[in-house]
């Protein structure tokens, strides 16, 4: 007598939770968005490719119901008694938590204690962090699509769409099928074909009628049932295939120009970060290799590490040309504009010392921008523009496909410059 | 059935498999000879419905709690990712089955299993767990086998249909809601009428305007003669206080729509549904417990599974049966599978090999059959009722319980009773009581609405032994406030003296007044 059966349910999708597991994520965004903000000041902008754990305080996401709290009397029985008899008293330890507690009690309240941690994706850290900078959903797509494809043609296959039939291999598999199919009719219409001739090619007399006739009928059935073969049929058809292959493409370097004098705050580096860090995400889209050169400047320029560049603290005044000078070195010395695209970002609050301003200009339109493919420029500052912004005014009229700049107050206003960039490229 | 086991015909059998990786095959044998055996002793199951999962599978089902279609809701998201969480990080293991009270009953086993958990489990959760479904009283009166996997699916449709037309936001906070009142969503005295999916979907609608109907007839403004008005002065409603909150508003709240009034009944059927399970955790978990011992004792006796697989099972079920002692730092209360496991076999070693205590104690079941002994206690009794009835002196000493009094104004504890002779008693009905459902949920009910004036809600908190309620009640009263829509006042009593009182929303003074008086021309 059965009466079990057994499944195998192990191929049915496993993520059944998904969407309950959105719905959460969707709820506690404020929180996650915190977490992320502060993961991605303390990340590496080239290390952007694995997600995040995230933790919420346990009270905010209880979900509340009535139970009994703390206080009144009751009895509680507790396994493994030692040395207890009746009528031992015992001194409550400080605070009321105690081993006597009630036994349901003390689990639940040791454990709300902890914050509640649980970990996100690649792909929903970025999407959590691209929310922050009101990046339309085309982009964010883009930017998370770490490979670019080029379909090659890889031999053919017996699926597929419409639009892939491969109209001669279709028709030679018609062709040939039409031939195998009907062989055996073929032979036995030639024989009959020639069996008629040979009875017409007698004497009149001669022919056996009810034979002919018979002949001719045979005849006609053989060519209506050949004739009945399909011409093409489902199983002819042969379809295109093609294959994915990565785009091989070249090397490109990303120069980070940032002014940290003393009147630059952490705040404007934290954003002046995230585009840096945009810029970057954007170029490994679309190169195999980049290499990130950071230079800081204040009356002097320096090369430096990730590190150094955006949190050492400097003071003094500001010479952005000094920057500029070093990256021009820079690109003369180990990116020659042959072998290399190069990119810049600089990131300044616009503060320049005044006669320097035009130096700037020169350097860019003359040496810069004719080696690279792009220059951005970012002001991130509330104030009314200085010297440098009206000098680059001058660098956009001449170079507008090759140069961009904008303002920043906060994060969302990011996007906007960026979108310049964009759109260059995809055209 | 036979009452006595007959003796198998071919007492050695050669091991079903010696490997311990499992294969469809051996599950299925041992399937047919645990059943075979299972049959000798009485059980009577429903069909088992085994299904192989893996372990991403086995977190997607803890975190529906085992329903294998739900409704979607955040809070199954937090629970999926902290399981997700934990077991990733090592801190705990996955249970290796979860079980559902369904007829043909469902059985999860985890891939990762060996062969000897899997004979374990499918003793554990096709044979004990599945007869404790199909011969419990509470889960005969209660619930609905046959229908449950329909409902669910009912209500998944229900809820998605109501998000697409109202959006996801406003669903989930009713759900929230309902979600915060569910242990207050269950008939605890009446049986509720059976669920059937194919009829509540044609019964829904008329069901809808007919609900409808009965609020406005509650609610309505007309004028009354003054007759009338003199008796509904002298009513009170509801005339009864009512202890299942969900049902009340369902059917009174004044502004829920029709589709809102739904879903709160949603969560309401899916409560019932696994209120036999938390009033049966000991018998059920203990019931399970005691037959994968026996079976699997059986197994081995009658030489189909050898000495390898037997230190395997054993091994796994002395960790499932583990009661750390109440000063260990894994000490979590106790352990509902070391009590009834502890319980049911006593009763049967009582039967079987009876004490002097035992004739003096239990002089129904000392020396009488086993099988009837334990299948009777196992049919009539929940939680609270089988500890009260069937904890032995024998357990007691073996667990050594003990009882502790905690008065909130005294400095100390008291050790009320510990298992000896004088404290038996008391200690076996303080247990008793722990797993009472109405004295370890507040009791709360509904007393009064304001029918003619304010529309405001009244709730009566009885407090057991003075306790009071915790800090997350005015969280609650919010989500009551949201779904009943007029104020809701919640007093808290021990005996006849009023110990607190709770009001939401919380007015600040008496200026509020003036918009009462409004209302009551609304």
């Amino acid at each position: 007598m059965m009466n079990t059966y057994v499944i195998d349910r192990r191929l049915n999708g496993k993520n059944k939770s998904a969407v309950n597991r959105k719905r959460f994520l969707e709820r506690y965004k404020k929180h996650i968005k915190r977490a992320v903000n502060e993961a991605v000041n303390s990340r590496s902008i080239t290390d952007m490719e694995h997600g995040e754990s995230i933790s919420i305080p346990a009270d905010d996401i209880r979900e509340p119901i009535f139970g009994h709290g703390q206080g009144g009397r009751r009895n509680i029985v507790n396994p493994g008694n030692k040395e207890f008899v009746s009528g031992d008293r015992i001194a409550k330890p400080p605070g009321g938590q105690g081993s006597g507690s009630g036994s349901g009690q003390a689990s639940n309240s040791g454990e709300g204690l902890d914050d509640f941690t649980f970990n996100i994706t690649q792909d929903e850290f970025l999407e959590f962090l691209f929310e922050d900078l009101e990046l339309p959903n085309l982009v964010r797509k883009e930017l998370k699509s770490m490979d670019d494809f080029v379909y090659r043609h890889a031999g053919f296959t017996n699926t597929g769409v419409p639009a892939k039939i491969n109209v001669v291999r279709s028709l030679k598999n018609a062709h040939a099928r039409r031939i195998a199919l009907s062989g055996k009719s073929r032979r036995r219409l030639k024989e009959v074909s020639k069996l008629i001739e040979a009875e017409e090619a007698k004497d009149k007399t001669l022919r056996n009628k009810n034979l002919l006739l018979d002949l001719i009928a045979e005849k006609e059935k053989l060519e209506t049932k050949i004739g009945r073969l399909p011409f093409i049929d489902d199983f002819d058809l042969r379809y295109n295939l093609s294959a994915k292959d990565p785009v091989p493409s070249n090397a490109a370097v990303m120069f980070c120009l940032m002014d940290v004098s003393g009147s630059m705050t952490q705040a404007t580096k934290d954003i002046a970060k995230r585009f840096f860090l945009l810029l970057y995400m954007f170029l490994r889209r679309n190169y195999e290799k980049i290499e990130v050169v950071f230079i800081r400047h204040h009356t002097s320029a320096k090369e430096v590490d990730e590190e150094e560049f955006f949190y050492s603290r400097e003071t003094g005044g500001t010479i952005v040309s000094s920057a500029l000078r070093m990256m021009q070195d820079i690109v003369k010395e180990r990116y020659p504009a042959n072998a290399w695209n190069i990119y810049a970002a600089q990131a300044s609050d616009g503060d320049n010392w005044n006669d320097d301003s035009p130096i700037c200009q020169r350097i860019l339109e003359k040496e810069i921008l004719p080696k690279v493919q792009y220059f951005s420029y970012i002001e991130i500052t509330p104030r009314d523009h200085q010297a440098l912004w009206h000098a680059y005014e001058n660098v956009r009229s001449s170079f507008p496909n090759h140069f961009a700049m904008e303002q920043i107050v906060d994060q969302s206003d990011i996007f906007p410059v960026f979108r310049q960039l964009f759109q260059r490229k995809v055209t | 059935m036979s009452k006595t086991i007959q003796p198998p015909k071919d007492p050695r059998h050669e091991p079903i498999t010696t490997s311990s990786e499992w294969t469809f095959a051996h599950i299925q044998e041992f399937d047919r000879v645990i059943g075979n055996i299972a049959r000798e002793y009485r059980l009577d199951t429903y069909p088992n419905q085994i299904e192989i999962i893996s372990s991403e599978q086995m977190m997607d089902a803890y975190s529906s709690v085992g329903m294998p279609v739900g409704y979607h809701h955040w809070s199954f998201g937090k629970q999926f990712l902290q399981t997700q969480g934990n077991y990733e990080r090592g801190f705990m293991g996955l249970a290796y089955e979860i079980v559902i009270n369904s007829n043909p009953c469902i059985a999860y086993l985890m891939e990762e299993n060996t062969m000897a958990m899997q004979a374990l489990v499918i003793a554990h959760a096709c044979y004990g767990h599945n007869s404790f479904f199909k011969n419990n009283y509470l889960f005969k009166t209660w619930t609905d086998a046959t229908a449950i996997i329909d409902y669910l699916v009912f209500a998944k449709d229900y809820v998605a249909k109501c998000e697409n037309r109202y959006g996801v936001e406003t669903v989930e906070k009713i759900l929230d809601s309902c979600h915060a009142l569910q242990n207050y969503g269950v008939d605890r005295y009446k049986r509720p009428s059976p669920i059937s999916a194919a009829e509540e979907r044609a019964r829904q609608e008329e069901r809808e305007s007919y609900m409808q109907q009965q609020v406005n007839l509650l609610w309505r403004t007309i004028p009354i003669t003054k007759e009338e008005s003199e008796q509904q002065k002298t009513r009170r409603f509801p005339q009864e206080p009512q202890e299942n909150i969900l049902y009340f508003i369902e059917k009174n709240a004044p502004l829920l729509e029709p589709w809102q009034r739904e879903l709160i009944r949603i969560v309401r059927k899916i409560a019932q549904y696994f209120y036999p399970q938390r009033q049966t955790q000991v018998m059920n978990e203990g019931w399970a417990s005691f037959w994968h011992y026996t079976l699997m004792n059986t197994l081995y006796d009658r030489g189909y599974v050898n000495e390898g697989f037997m230190f395997e099972f054993l091994s796994s079920h002395a960790a499932v049966v583990y009661q750390p002692p109440y000063d260990s730092k894994y000490y979590s209360g106790i352990n509902p599978y070391t009590l009834g496991f502890n319980i049911f076999s006593d009763l049967r070693r009582m039967c079987e090999k009876p004490t002097g205590e035992d004739y003096e104690w239990f002089p129904d079941i000392a020396g009488k059959d086993w099988l009837d002994t334990l299948h009777f206690a196992m049919e009539n009794f929940k939680d609270e009722s089988f500890i009260q009835q069937y904890l032995s002196p024998k357990v007691m000493r073996d667990m050594k319980l003990f009882c502790v009094y905690d008065d909130e104004e005294s400095p100390e504890y008291e050790i009320k009773a510990i298992h000896d002779d004088p404290g038996y008693r008391q200690v076996r009905s303080a247990l008793a009581d722990q797993y009472n459902l109405s004295t370890r949920e507040p009791n709360i009910q509904v007393v009064n609405v304001d029918l003619r004036g304010d529309r405001s809600l009244t709730l009566k908190h009885t407090r057991h032994n003075n306790i009071p309620l915790n800090k997350e009640c005015n969280e609650v009263l919010k989500h009551v406030h949201r779904l009943w829509g007029f104020d809701v006042h919640l007093h808290s009593y021990d005996g006849d003296e009023l110990m607190s009182s709770y009001q939401i929303p919380e007015h600040l003074n008496a200026e509020d007044d003036s918009s009462l008086e409004n209302l009551r021309y609304v």
